[in-house]
């Protein structure tokens, strides 16, 4: 039983911190159809620029934080202007190369600089052990589960009832249609790559601080994928839903069949969601009138 | 360009103008060959004629929404309220206080019927949205009963009126509509027709409308031009061309009693209207 509580628990965490990556992936491909590989890489660039602030130049982490959320933000717009303006009207697969080479580029610029060897995450979310019904967890797990719970829940309202949330769906629905409403398409989808960058590199700082910075953090980024095919690319709650649900069955199966399962397990239910329901649990069919 | 009657054309309270413009998608393809006309501050005016006439890309170039489809305004201006507005972003004009209806709704179908006319409204910057969205609803009570149905589920009727109510949402000066009736039964297209002049009237809003639907467009228009191939060939007061025998065969579907044309006929509108370009 204990086992059973620690396993959820893990999961639980893994899932939040896919959920926030997932995120960043379904609000790009929400605001403009494209899937942007380079996703796992903008946590990795978030987690190192954390550690950077706080490790190297010995900021509070209230102010490194903020400062990488603005990296991350600026990062996001650059990205938008330079990468992905160029190739509007371009065929959406071009946009998809783009974002694997983006992906190279942003793995190799932090590499050049930090080098490839794993270093220690400066502690600054408390991790003392706690105990939540005879399971042990630490209260950074617990962390981040609370932090990536929170974000999701201020999405939501976002996308539900603030202006700016209704125009970003208005512009995944109908482009041309919100261009005529005077909603500047360019000015959406540079929202769109800031809070992805910004969810991510907050996503990356979480995984970070449990497992350490090294060049693996990128790998969450291919995780992000079973997530989101079993959510719904274009499902805020799906992305949340598909992260636990894929948390715990990785914790689930790596703690009671075995490690190296757990690994292989999240794409053999992306290849089964395909294969029965291709938008997802919550992916929007599309409508059809007759 | 010949009036159908003597009375002098509308100028007086010009609020647009198209001036000569030449509009090319492609780089190749010229789609409007020295377009010209002007819309009145207040009134209604109607633009009709055939598919292909260029009334689309017409409304397009004074929304400025030609440039995500490749075309371009080569010559000629086009002038709002004294300024050149032809090389201004779509989103600049729409807060200047020109909307444009686009053809077929194009509502957004994944979002609610309110979330649709919260989208209407982005450019506002005051807070009196909460205000239109009843104003809205005051024209359109169906779509108070619909507020939180998914748009792409609602009637076809009932997308026409969310896209109009969106465009009111803007509190636009000039509101364009680009075919109204399209695909909308003959009752549907009434009431909405009657909306419109109901907006037109009580906001004082100038109101241009493109359309296949000649008979209908002016009952309600106060001034109309015949647009074909890309530039104006007739225009007038709606009484005035009602009466024109060409607007009456071709637009209307009003032949004289017991008189089927002949092929031969037509060719010889065709010439004539080639002369009057």
């Amino acid at each position: 039983m204990d086992l059973f509580i620690q396993l959820t628990l893990t999961g639980l965490t893994n899932g939040a911190i896919l959920a926030l990556a997932a995120l960043g992936f379904v609000l790009i491909y929400k605001s403009s159809d494209v899937l942007n590989f380079a996703q796992g890489e903008f946590l990795l660039v978030g987690a190192y620029v954390t550690f950077a602030m706080l490790a190297q130049f010995g900021l509070h982490w209230t102010l490194g934080m903020a400062l990488t959320i603005l990296i991350a933000i600026g990062l996001g717009v650059l990205v938008e202007r330079l990468v992905l303006r160029p190739m509007i009207g371009e065929p959406i697969i071009s946009v998809i190369m783009v974002t694997i080479g983006l992906s190279s580029l942003l793995k190799a610029i932090v590499s050049t600089i930090w080098g490839n060897l794993p270093k220690a995450f400066p502690p600054f979310i408390p991790s003392q052990p706690v105990q939540i019904l005879g399971a042990t967890v630490g209260a950074d797990r617990l962390w981040a589960i609370v932090i990536a719970m929170l974000l999701l829940g201020i999405f939501t309202f976002f996308f539900r009832r603030s202006k700016e949330g209704i125009a970003m769906r208005a512009v995944a629905d109908d482009q041309q249609a919100a261009l005529s409403m005077g909603i500047s398409v360019k000015k959406i989808f540079a929202w769109a790559w800031s809070i992805a960058a910004a969810t991510a590199a907050i996503g990356g700082v979480l995984v970070a601080n449990i497992v350490g910075v090294s060049g693996e953090l990128a790998n969450f980024g291919v995780r992000v994928f079973p997530v989101v095919i079993l959510g719904g690319l274009d499902s805020i709650p799906g992305a949340i839903i598909g992260g636990v649900i894929i948390g715990l069955l990785e914790s689930y199966t790596g703690g009671y069949i075995g490690q190296g399962l757990n690994q292989v397990l999240p794409f053999v239910v992306l290849i089964i969601i395909l294969m029965i329901r291709p938008y997802g649990l919550f992916g929007q069919e599309i409508i059809e009138r007759v | 360009m010949t009036g159908a009657d003597s009375r002098p054309p509308l100028t007086e309270g010009i609020m647009l103008t198209l001036n000569n413009i030449e509009v090319i998608y492609n780089d190749v393809i010229l789609v409007l060959k020295g377009m010209s006309i002007q819309v009145p501050e207040g009134k209604i005016v109607g633009l009709l004629g055939s598919n292909g006439a260029g009334k689309s890309t017409t409304l397009k170039a004074i929304s400025g929404l030609l440039k995500p489809e490749d075309g371009e305004v080569t010559d000629g201006s086009i002038e709002f309220l004294g300024e050149t507005i032809h090389h201004k972003d779509a989103a600049d004009i729409v807060s200047r206080g020109i909307f444009q209806v686009m053809e077929g709704r194009r509502v957004f179908e994944h979002l609610t019927a309110e979330e649709n006319l919260i989208a209407g409204g982005y450019t506002r910057r005051d807070s009196n949205a909460h205000h239109d969205i009843e104003m809205v609803y005051h024209y359109f009570p169906r779509l108070k009963e619909r507020r939180h149905q998914t748009a792409g589920y609602l009637s076809g009727g009932e997308q026409q009126m969310l896209a109009i109510g969106r465009a009111l949402m803007a509190r636009p000066k000039l509101m364009m509509l680009d075919e109204p009736s399209l695909g909308l039964a003959p009752l549907l297209v009434m009431e909405i027709f009657d909306i419109v002049k109901r907006i037109n009237k009580e906001h004082g809003t100038t109101i241009l409308i493109v359309e296949q639907n000649a008979n209908l467009t002016l009952g309600v228009a106060d001034y109309a031009y015949i647009m074909e191939n890309g530039r104006i060939v007739l225009e007038g007061y709606p009484a005035d061309l009602r009466e024109n025998a060409d607007v009456r065969e071709f637009y209307l579907g009003l032949t004289e009693v017991g008189q089927r044309k002949s092929y031969r006929d037509v060719k010889h509108y065709k010439r004539r209207k080639r002369w009057l370009s």
